[in-house]
């Protein structure tokens, strides 16, 4: 049967391109949201204030741009590495369009204000429970096709989409906690601190699980074949994953130093955080040493830039993050700007250049291409990105510092020397360029756009052959 | 914490940070290759061209981890973590607020303090103690009153001269202590919406505003029955009860028609917060004496 002797491509193909068309959505309402704070006038009628656009930004890159991502390479991995085809076609394609309805649910149900007001986790109670059973359903999509896989060794990008996709479940079960009064209301069963706890809990661990290991599963694959070197550590994989992901779990109080949260959690929170850093950094070292020895090419492949460049900004905010755990330079850090260039640095820098660099590898393979239509784009697209990035992260490091640094200015009589709206005034500048660098990245995601539907419309559709196992494979 | 949970606690997190050494510790034992030793792969390969080497953790890299596992250990030892166990340095976050706040205050009460016997003219007439009552204003009161001090609705403009509760440096100073609960009570159940708008049109001939003749006459009939209780038989009001002014066309929350007849409607309810316990007895007098000194001149006292 034609069937069994492919790859599911198909589902494959349908993620990667609403990869794309997610990433230009969801990063248009960012740079709306950051032109609103440079000029509030934008903030028009309630459905466009910055309130509720800000909730469907967040859940359009993270959900919607970084799920899709992650959907279309865990499959093409997982099939690829395990010699398989996915275990069942309609699974798949259920994943698909229930992933999809779930986003547009989203889109519709956060700017009419109907939210649990959990950051990260605002869609109301139905829009959770249909969260829940697609994602079990994808949890069986890929670990079945791991357990009738034609390879005895489980490649190491699946432990990481594996612990991504069980990590997930967890931690939208238990934060999603809620008792509904309408079908567009409900109350979470938790209260006060423990409400909070739960909360950063399950939004440190989106970080760390959905943004962190399931795109260095990504990483584990694309980087060695585009780099076409073999991974620079077997060992170092292994002491880096089981480390990080242990360690991940703790790390949540981070983001509630000096609250409410008894001091013995935010103690361990710190502990656990700055543990985290080396574990973090192994995924980086993993990635850039693998390229050891094809250097030479980054001159010539902008695909290869792009990976590189996402874990140098992995590494930057992998070490940042512990530091800021750190409770006398988050006193400062806290509630500015600087976390939110932080949460960018990784956000654009990291989940983004390694997704981009990702699906500019796949669309081809997709469509029957030997390229992209054009590589100049794809450089083009890297240096719009990049200038981007960095104009967004520095601005707001200065901001970010600024802020802290004036919020706690004293005046010889202890009054504090800035008013909040002094404060608010000078970041004016800095916001402005904010706007700018997230400008250029929505530039070139769309430049990508343009790039992939010329990829696709001079080519079609197919599903590659499953090879037989090597004797090698095994 | 019951003691189980505090064991529980300590017990998870010393194996979790035994268990990460641990692993880090067996991993690290393999030889480091020497610069052009030859590099083997594992032998597995997958999808054609995966492959992987085996290289030996960095050094700097294994040395860095095992630091900020010491580190660890070390804080936790230090500062409470480990359920119920305090620390060595017996620190809390209450314990620093209260240091804190003890430091502070040593440094700038005394500053405060010296104005403390001045009468509060006096001290609106003093450049340096005006300098400290506009920065305590800007603080804590702006958030309201705005940094101009002139109000915004709801929330009364402290320079024109005109009191709800009072303008002599006494009556400031007693909203700065306590506060104050300023109450209207809604009419439109009792009133029906026809009376309503008679009486919001008598309100509005009252400050010379352009009304309806005959609603204001029907109006006048309403007001005298229930009004005057407390914005008196003139409307001039009563700031024993914080009633406002109705016939000086100023309007703590808007005198249209629209705005007055929803007041009359659905009531309104305020509230001056007290800041006796939280700014203490000297900075409420010298910030009584900037508030008295925004509608008055201290120099020609």
């Amino acid at each position: 049967m034609e069937t069994q002797s492919t790859y599911n491509y198909k589902v494959v193909r349908q993620f990667a391109v609403m990869t794309v068309v997610w990433g230009i959505v969801g990063m248009l309402v960012g740079v709306i949201i950051a032109a609103q704070l440079v000029w509030p006038d934008l903030n028009i009628g309630p459905w466009l204030h910055f309130g509720r656009l800000r909730p469907l930004h967040t859940n359009a890159v993270i959900f919607a741009f970084g799920g899709s991502a992650l959907f279309a390479t865990s499959y093409y991995v997982v099939q690829r590495t395990c010699n398989v085809r996915l275990i069942s076609d309609k699974l798949a394609a259920f994943t698909f369009w229930a992933w999809q309805l779930i986003i547009v649910l989203a889109a519709v149900t956060l700017p009419l204000g109907i939210t649990t007001g959990k950051e990260y986790a605002e869609l109301e109670w139905p829009i959770d429970i249909l969260i829940t059973v697609t994602w079990v359903v994808y949890a069986i999509v890929f670990f079945g096709t791991i357990a009738i896989r034609k390879v005895k060794h489980i490649y190491v990008a699946n432990w990481f989409y594996g612990a991504f996709i069980l990590a997930v479940a967890l931690l939208h079960v238990v934060n999603s906690m809620e008792i509904p009064v309408s079908m567009w209301k409900s109350y979470s069963v938790y209260a006060g601190a423990v409400d909070a706890m739960v909360q950063w809990w399950y939004g440190h661990n989106a970080v760390g699980f959905f943004l962190t290991a399931a795109f260095l599963g990504m990483m584990y694959y694309f980087v060695p074949k585009q780099a076409g070197r073999p991974v620079y550590s077997y060992r170092l994989s292994v002491v880096h994953f089981w480390a990080l992901i242990f360690t991940y779990m703790w790390a949540g109080p981070h983001h509630l130093h000096y609250t409410a949260l008894p001091d013995w959690t935010q103690s361990l929170g710190m502990v656990f955080s700055l543990i985290l850093l080396a574990p973090s950094w192994g995924g980086m070292i993993n990635g850039i040493m693998t390229l050891s020895g094809a250097w030479h090419k980054l001159r010539t492949d902008p695909i290869l830039k792009f990976l590189v460049v996402s874990l140098s900004f992995y590494g930057m905010s992998t070490f940042e993050g512990p530091m800021m755990s750190i409770k006398t330079v988050n006193a400062l850090s806290h509630y500015t700007d600087w976390t939110v260039g932080h949460v960018h640095s990784g956000a654009l820098g990291w989940v983004g250049f390694i997704t981009i660099g990702s699906i500019y590898y796949l669309i081809p393979r997709l469509f029957g291409r030997d390229a992209m239509y054009s590589t100049k784009l794809i450089e083009a697209h890297f240096w719009m990105a990049t200038v981007g990035v960095v104009l967004y992260i520095a601005a707001l490091w200065i901001s970010g510092v600024m802020q802290g640094l004036m919020w706690r200015a004293l005046n010889p009589d202890g009054t504090l020397t800035y008013s909040f709206a002094e404060v608010v005034k000078v970041t004016y500048p800095y916001h402005f360029v904010r706007l700018l660098g997230g400008l250029l990245y929505l530039g070139g995601m769309c430049l990508m756009a343009y790039n992939v539907f010329r990829t696709a419309t001079a080519g079609r559709p197919v599903d590659a052959k499953i090879p037989a196992v090597t004797a090698q494979a095994h | 914490m019951s003691n189980f949970w505090s064991n529980w606690v300590t017990f998870i997190v010393v194996v979790g940070i035994l268990g990460v050494t641990l692993v880090l510790f067996t991993q690290s034992k393999a030889k480091v290759n020497k610069p052009g030793e030859s590099e083997d792969t594992t032998g597995h390969r997958w999808d054609d061209d995966l492959e992987e080497y085996n290289n030996p953790l960095p050094r700097w890299w294994m040395w860095m981890f095992y630091l900020t596992i010491a580190f660890g250990i070390g804080y936790l030892v230090l500062y409470p973590g480990l359920g119920n166990f305090k620390g060595m340095r017996n620190w809390s976050s209450v314990g620093q607020y209260k240091e804190e706040v003890a430091q502070a205050q040593a440094k700038y009460e005394p500053l405060y303090a010296k104005y403390k016997s001045m009468d509060v003219k006096a001290v609106a007439a003093d450049p340096q103690a005006q300098e400290m009552g506009k920065r305590l204003f800007q603080t804590y009161c702006i958030q309201c009153h705005g940094s101009d001090a002139r109000g915004a609705k709801g929330f009364p403009n402290l320079t024109d001269n005109d009191w709800l509760w009072g303008g002599s440096t006494e009556a400031i100073h007693t909203t700065l202590v306590s506060g104050r609960v300023g109450q209207m009570p809604p009419w439109g159940a009792a009133f029906g919406e026809e009376k309503v708008k008679d009486t919001a049109h008598y309100v509005m001939s009252l400050s010379g505003k352009k009304h309806d003749a005959d609603r204001a006459a029907r109006g006048k009939e309403t007001f005298a029955a229930v009004c005057v209780a407390c914005h008196g038989t003139d409307g001039k009001g009563n700031q024993a009860l914080g009633a406002p002014n109705l016939t000086d066309n100023t309007w703590l929350y808007g005198g249209t028609e629209k705005t007055i007849i929803e007041t009359i409607t659905n009531g309104r309810q305020n509230q001056m917060p007290a800041w006796k316990d939280f700014l203490g007895d000297d900075k409420v007098h010298v910030l009584t004496a900037y508030v008295w000194s925004l509608s008055n001149n201290p120099k020609a006292q």
